[in-house]
């Protein structure tokens, strides 16, 4: 399993996910904290493309042996890449949370939305919170 | 992700080995639990494999002696008490049999499933389920007042519990035995006696909860940690209440509050083998009549024939619900229990699986859905 990480060039959702924003798109992931509490995953299943998300409510979901959990949007947008190596290896998403671990890939709906979100700092600061 | 209150819960005399092995703690029918360790996945190989270690101790006794504790106990327990033997070996020790068995209401509902360890020739240990620990006792009691010759005795702050599981799992219990001379074997499988084992005098039970070979010590509170540090020194892995239930899942073995409740009968739930109604225990009319007219819905096992994991709570197409259900690190493939019509609970019966809005096609398979040396 990966050491506790927050990379500081992604911003940050107050329910564990991640967004690296780069030209109207972004790459969502779930942090290091998240994959953390729900131990080792066992089953992703990515929406299919085209699906909108609405920043703030569930898209997917990641399971454990033990539990599901929901993954939230951090942004708002269309999928428009997932990835599809998880399915037969979720627990990339433990190895590699910031990385190989990706789930998905959108368009962005509202670009502005990203202000919202939190930065490395504030994330880790709520998380000792 | 919610944060429990820990001064309000229990702890068991293991607490801070758990601490000191870097356990996830959880929140469990009052007590503070280690729901895991290194991970789920590689505690429930290590008791597949070779042997795990799991902290029990929130799991409940009860002692029931006297001239009468047979009678109350068969006017309680589900199955035959009288089958439980007790004799004196050549070696002088005393080995008493185990046996498995519901708590039953008078209409049938399941208020525990029990196991029941004879200690002597009119003594008889009950092992609760810890949510369910006061309101056994208390119907204990109460029934025990037909019985004035026998005694109700709660006993649940003087054991502590380890399950000792897995194919190395006796050779491990084995070393620890004191004298190091003391070589005669360790209970077998249903019976339990009084061994020393690492300076301590305790119970050791051929029984478990996971499907494989092993022991469970019932030893004083004060001997747990030493108990703990000497299988775990010698190769048992610490083991959470995560694989436990990924374990008994695989084993088929009831989980009470999922699997099992008030308000569902002992036949449904496939338990008619541990029910003797001519012995008339509290409920064996009511479950005299299920039997003979057969139930509506039955407990089976079943796997998902493709990816997804159900879960308790989801619904069975056409009727009926999951009451288990997680990832078989073993099988590699859902698993669980999940009550059906009893017309379509018969082996190979394909069902359909609501998991959360999406449709998992799955089939019900022999129990167990997994099987030592299998």
């Amino acid at each position: 399993m990966a050491q506790e990480s927050y990379p500081e060039e992604l911003l940050y959702h107050p329910e564990h996910d991640w967004a690296r924003v780069e030209d109207g798109q972004a790459t969502l992931g779930i942090t290091w904290y998240a994959q953390d509490a729900l131990g080792e995953v066992v089953f992703f299943e990515a929406p299919p493309l085209g699906t909108s998300l609405t920043k703030d409510a569930p898209y997917a979901e990641v399971e454990s042996v033990k539990a599901v959990s929901d993954v939230v949007a951090p942004l708002s947008g269309e999928i428009v890449e997932v990835n599809e190596a998880l399915t037969e290896n979720p627990q990339v998403i433990n190895e590699d949370p910031y990385g190989e671990g990706w789930l998905v890939k959108v368009r962005l709906a509202d670009p502005s939305e990203r202000d919202a979100l939190m930065d490395a700092g504030s994330y880790v600061a709520s998380l000792r919170g | 992700m919610s944060t429990s209150e820990p001064q309000t819960l229990n702890r068991t005399p293991l607490f801070q080995r758990h601490q000191a092995a870097g356990a996830k703690l959880v929140a469990f029918a009052g007590w503070e639990m280690p729901v895991q360790y290194e991970g789920v996945r590689p505690e429930h190989m290590a008791v597949r494999e070779a042997c795990g270690v799991f902290d029990v101790s929130h799991m409940g006794q009860i002692e029931v002696s006297g001239p009468q504790a047979l009678a109350l106990l068969q006017r309680l327990l589900s199955n035959d008490v009288s089958r439980i033997r007790f004799g004196i070996g050549a070696d002088g020790v005393g080995t008493g049999g185990a046996q498995y068995s519901v708590l039953c209401r008078e209409d049938g509902g399941v208020l525990d499933d029990l196991f029941t360890y004879r200690l002597d020739s009119e003594r008889y240990l009950t092992v609760t389920n810890a949510a369910n620990h006061v309101r056994d006792l208390e119907w204990f009691r109460a029934h025990a007042e037909d019985f004035p010759e026998a005694q109700v005795i709660d006993r649940i702050d003087d054991y502590a519990m380890l399950a000792v599981q897995g194919p190395l799992a006796r050779g491990i219990v084995q070393a620890i035995c004191r004298p190091i001379s003391d070589r005669s074997p360790l209970p077998t499988r249903m019976t339990a006696a009084t061994r020393r084992l690492a300076g301590a005098e305790l119970l050791v039970c051929g029984t478990g909860y996971t499907g494989e070979d092993g022991v469970e010590l019932l030893c004083r509170p004060e001997d747990a940690a030493a108990l703990w540090d000497e299988v775990v020194r010698r190769g048992a892995v610490p083991a959470g209440l995560a694989a436990r239930d990924t374990l008994r899942l695989e084993a088929c073995f009831h989980l009470y509050g999922n699997d099992l409740s008030l308000d569902r009968g002992p036949i449904e739930a496939g338990l008619g083998w541990c029910c003797r109604e001519d012995t008339a225990f509290i409920g064996a009319p009511a479950v005299r009549s299920v039997r003979e007219t057969g139930p509506r819905e039955k407990l089976v096992a079943f796997a998902i024939d493709g990816p997804g994991i159900a879960r308790q709570g989801n619904e069975v197409v056409g009727g009926g619900q999951v009451t288990s259900g997680t990832l078989s690190p073993t099988l590699g493939v859902g698993i669980g229990l999940a009550y059906v019509p009893a017309e379509r609970a018969a082996v190979g019966t394909r069902l359909l699986l609501d998991v959360r809005g999406k449709m998992r096609p799955a089939v019900v398979k022999e129990k167990p859905l997994y099987r030592r040396g299998s």
